[in-house]
């Protein structure tokens, strides 16, 4: 692993100051919490995709001696409790508003899905909520489900007023320019593709703990969260469990969450209000067998893709049409997936003049789709990749070069799509030119003839991605159909001692932010990165902010960072220049000094801090005390991007794809901690290996969930991959202090592509759908 | 009913119901909460613990199995302040992210390295293949183990 700097400052791979209390055994995630007098919730799920509910008899459960209270959805609408919201309005095709269907918390009257849950059981113990919960009689009236989403717009209507199913029309770019030159292309390529569903699978299940003080009103949520400031925004605001001041959500060690913790689910709104109702602190953890059920699911799209070439190879113009499903209700983001961080990033690496998308988004009888790791940007590079590596096969040209033909060169940034973004800044060149020299791809054909003479079918393939990450800025996201801004927030305290607290408005549930950040801050005061800590995941202790999500976190909440810093530094400029009778522009502060321009006077941050709470010598309009903060709302999205080549070997006697060597060269600007961004890259690799070979979330026709347990749905074990070859290449952000843009999601990104292009060169088919596994493959062998 | 049993070299004698799992009388009884529950159809292994010196997932285990045992947890396999050669490992070769597979993976681990010879990358993987991580793709938990190995059987140190 490269480590170009040494120490704890920017750019040193500083082993992680969290991990001691993991590997010990210490952290403390939602589960480990108890309190005093804790009782346990079960919930009541829909056994059927879809149907009335005609009675729940909850009699027997509720006289289990040790049952405290048996609770139903209409209770809780009884109650006054709101549904869920969608946190993004999507405009439609018309200009008219996306048709949101209303998702109470708990089902009432009807279900949607198979795991909605519909009511709970609270008891002293878990063992006896689930007996009780055996013993509720809930009797269903079933009705047909729609499951397909390629079927769900002929389908009989799930939501009463939402025709067709539809939940929007959604376009992007120039229909009638795109479509004429498809036409007048010297080549069309056409491309029919499944991209499949998954289930995000953190290995820490969801789990809530609701507390509520009756003395004070004031109610605690621990919960699984990715951003605990937005769960206690909609539990507030939009689901009225409790206000927003008499709330405080706290989200712990959070066990990963690859997006599936970012929507507000319907078990932490219960287990809250439970808690309230019953009078005692409740608790649920998620089994296994509900994360699949009832997680915020991700992917699933349908879609028929057109490229057309010149005569030259150059793209003259692409078409896309794709059908999303939405799931049975739209999930907190569920929206914008796939259309504003899907259908904006179809030109990908590439100057293609005219680009036109066209999304359906549709319920469905299944559970809510919402952001996977990645979120619209796999999708949209599964198709941009599969399609670019599609012509270059009917063309007889080589993937690498008729890309290369067509990228986007470094002298065109800033650089504005025909689907709404501009790209700041990128060398896309450099990073495929340094993947090509790492995967030694002159050597293939010989790497190929050798494993046919083991009997194995060995194939190559790109992907040359791009991503939009760290959404912003807030006013346009808003102007889009946001619900809220996408700014963060950074306080900096600097402590009498001269040490320094940290909050940030971003959320660590694995991306090493009490490392990272501190190396940020540490570098900005020339202190020791133990003499930073960093606060994150309390509602109680943190102002506000928007969580992490969308590889936004260095970039948004670490530029929130900086600016807080500077008003320290600033601060204390002026503390130091009056405490060294000095004018304030002669004091410079570097290397944890605030020293007066041209003379030996100096004073250490620590000195200035110490004065700064005991104020004997201090500049009289001054406000004691050292402690600042900031919201850092960014002026556009950072765009990484790079090259991920993969090299599978197809065993043709079985069908198993091996993935034999797999490369990926980045470019996410700077980088803070190369070690922890190494370690992002492998992890997203990891989850888009699975993608292509391993998963696939799938119901059968009644809409049952076939894929309820790791027995089922196949996450990639130890052996089913190889070492990981990573490198980067760098073109600094332009626009956010740090020069930094964001590296949790590119592996996601890249490597479906890369690994299903290698997959179909090696069959020499047009194409398979994901997950290519050893039947499919095998069937395919034999056409 | 009573179950007597020895938890990280603590000898206890427990008054628990005759369906719990080995792993509800780690979190539950003791309170000690590194062992962690990911699944529940052990697949997950996020609940690895050593009985009676091997590798178990402790959410297949009915405490009454462990009637008598030695059992030791996340919690009891580095001595005072000083950690384990592959909890040093984990933490040197950025091995883990979330940290909720990771006492199970590194009990896996160490129980892997003690029963198995020259191990390489291939049988490092194939040897934790019942333990899932959702971060880190396995790469920086091979190279942590292949670290740890020498150091745990006395060999170099390349932690």
């Amino acid at each position: 692993m490269a480590e170009a700097v040494a120490g704890s400052g920017i750019g040193a791979s500083v082993r992680r100051k969290e991990d001691l209390r993991f590997i010990t055994g210490r952290g403390r995630y939602t589960d480990d919490i108890s309190m005093p007098g804790q009782v346990h919730a079960v919930f009541l799920r829909s056994p059927h995709a879809r149907a009335r509910i005609v009675s729940i008899d909850t009699a027997e459960a509720a006289a289990v001696p040790g049952v405290l209270a048996v609770l139903t959805g209409r209770d809780m609408a009884a109650d006054g409790l709101g549904d869920l919201p969608c946190g993004w309005l999507v405009k439609q095709s018309d200009g008219s508003d996306m048709v949101a269907a209303p998702h109470p918390p708990l089902a009432h009257g009807v279900v949607n899905y198979v795991g909605e849950p519909y009511g709970l059981v609270v008891a002293e113990d878990l063992a006896t909520a689930w007996r009780a919960a055996e013993l509720v009689v809930a009797e269903f009236e079933e009705r047909p489900a729609v499951v397909d989403p390629a079927l769900a717009m002929e389908s009989e209507a799930i939501h009463e007023g939402v025709a067709r199913n539809l939940a929007y029309e959604w376009v992007l770019g120039d229909q009638s320019a795109t479509e004429t030159a498809l036409a007048g292309a010297a080549h069309v390529t056409r491309l029919d593709l499944v991209n499949n569903r998954l289930i995000p699978n953190a290995m820490e299940p969801r789990a809530a703990l609701g507390v509520h003080d009756p003395g004070t009103g004031e109610h605690v949520l621990y919960t699984t969260s990715q951003n605990p400031h937005l769960e206690r925004l909609v539990l507030s605001a939009f689901v009225g469990v409790a206000p927003e001041h008499k709330l405080r959500v706290v989200a712990p060690d959070v066990g990963g969450g690859f997006g599936s913790k970012i929507p507000v689910y319907a078990e932490e709104t219960a287990v809250l209000w439970a808690a309230r109702r019953v009078g005692r602190p409740v608790k649920w953890k998620a089994e296994r067998s509900e994360s699949f059920l009832a997680d915020a699911h991700g992917r699933d799209h349908v879609t028929h893709a057109e490229l057309g070439l010149d005569e030259h190879g150059r793209f003259v113009a692409l078409e896309v049409h794709t059908t999303a499903n939405l799931g049975a209700y739209l999930s907190l983001f569920g929206s914008s997936v796939p259309t504003y961080l899907y259908g904006t990033l179809m030109a990908g690496q590439y100057k293609t003049p005219n680009i036109f998308v066209k999304v359906h988004g549709v319920y469905t009888n299944t559970a809510p789709v919402d952001a996977y790791r990645g979120a619209g940007r796999p999708e949209a590079t599964y198709v941009v990749e599969r399609i670019v590596e599609a012509a270059a096969r009917e063309l007889g040209r080589d993937p690498a070069d008729l890309r290369r033909q067509n990228l986007i060169r470094p002298e065109d940034f800033p650089y504005e799509t025909p689907v709404a973004l501009v790209y700041d800044t990128g060398n896309y060149e450099a990073s495929l030119d340094k993947a090509l020299a790492l995967i030694d791809y002159g050597g293939f054909p010989e790497r190929k003839a050798e494993a046919a003479r083991r009997g194995k079918r060995r194939g190559i393939g790109f992907a040359c991605y791009i991503e939009a990450c760290g959404l912003a800025p807030s006013k346009l996201a808003i102007q889009l159909g946001a619900g809220v801004g996408l700014y963060e927030s950074g306080e900096i305290r600097v402590n009498p001692t001269g040490n320094v607290t940290v909050f940030t408005g971003s959320h660590s549930h694995g991306q090493g932010h009490e490392t990272t950040f501190a190396q940020v801050v540490a570098e900005r005061f020339g202190i020791g990165i133990d003499d930073v800590e960093v606060v994150h995941g309390d509602t109680g202790r943190v102002e506000f902010g928007l969580g992490t999500y969308g590889s936004r976190s260095l970039a948004v909440g670490g530029s929130a960072l900086v600016r807080a810093a500077d008003k320290v530094v600033e601060k204390g400029r002026r503390i130091a220049a009056h405490m060294l009778e000095a004018d304030l522009a002669d004091v410079e502060f570097a290397d944890g000094r605030f020293t007066v321009r041209d003379s030996n006077q100096s004073l250490s941050f620590g000195e200035v801090a110490f004065a700064a709470y005991v104020p004997a010598n201090y500049p009289e309009d001054l406000e004691p005390g050292l402690s600042e903060k900031a919201f850092y709302d960014p002026e556009n999205f950072t765009f990484p991007a790079g090259t991920h080549i993969a090299e599978v070997e197809v065993d043709e006697e079985t069908g198993v794809v091996e993935l034999v060597d797999f490369v990926a060269v980045d470019d996410f600007g700077k980088v803070i901690n190369p070690m922890i961004v190494h370690g992002q890259i492998h992890g997203g690799v990891a989850q888009g290996v699975g993608q292509a070979l391993h998963e696939r979330g799938l119901y059968d026709e009644y809409g049952q969930l076939q894929t309820g347990s790791y027995m089922d749905y196949c996450i990639p074990r130890a052996d089913d991959l190889p070492d990981f070859r990573v490198d980067t290449t760098v073109t600094p952000c332009t626009h956010n202090p740090l020069g930094v843009k964001g590296c949790g999601e590119a592996g996601a990104i890249g490597a479906p592509a890369a690994v299903m292009n290698a997959v179909t060169d090696a069959l020499g088919v047009a194409d398979l759908p994901m997950p290519a596994t050893a039947e499919k493959v095998w069937r395919a062998l034999r056409g | 009913m009573k179950l007597s049993l020895t938890v990280n070299g603590t000898p206890h004698e427990l008054e628990v119901s005759a369906d719990a799992l080995l792993v509800e009388v780690i979190r539950e009884h003791l309170g000690l909460t590194g062992t962690h529950v990911g699944c529940d159809t052990s697949q997950c292994g996020a609940c690895t613990v050593h009985l009676d010196g091997r590798a178990v997932k402790s959410c297949t285990v009915l405490a009454g199995q462990a009637e008598g045992a030695e059992v030791v947890t996340i919690e009891g396999i580095g001595s005072g302040d000083e950690l384990h050669p592959m909890q040093a490992a984990f933490r040197e070769h950025h091995a883990l992210q979330c940290g909720f597979c990771t006492p199970g993976m590194i009990m896996a681990a160490i129980d892997l390295v003690e029963r198995s010879d020259g191990l390489d990358r291939r049988t490092v993987r194939e040897g934790l293949e019942g333990n899932l991580c959702r971060c880190t793709g396995y790469h920086n938990i091979v190279d942590a183990v292949l670290a740890a190995a020498p150091v745990m059987t006395g060999g170099a140190d390349h932690g």
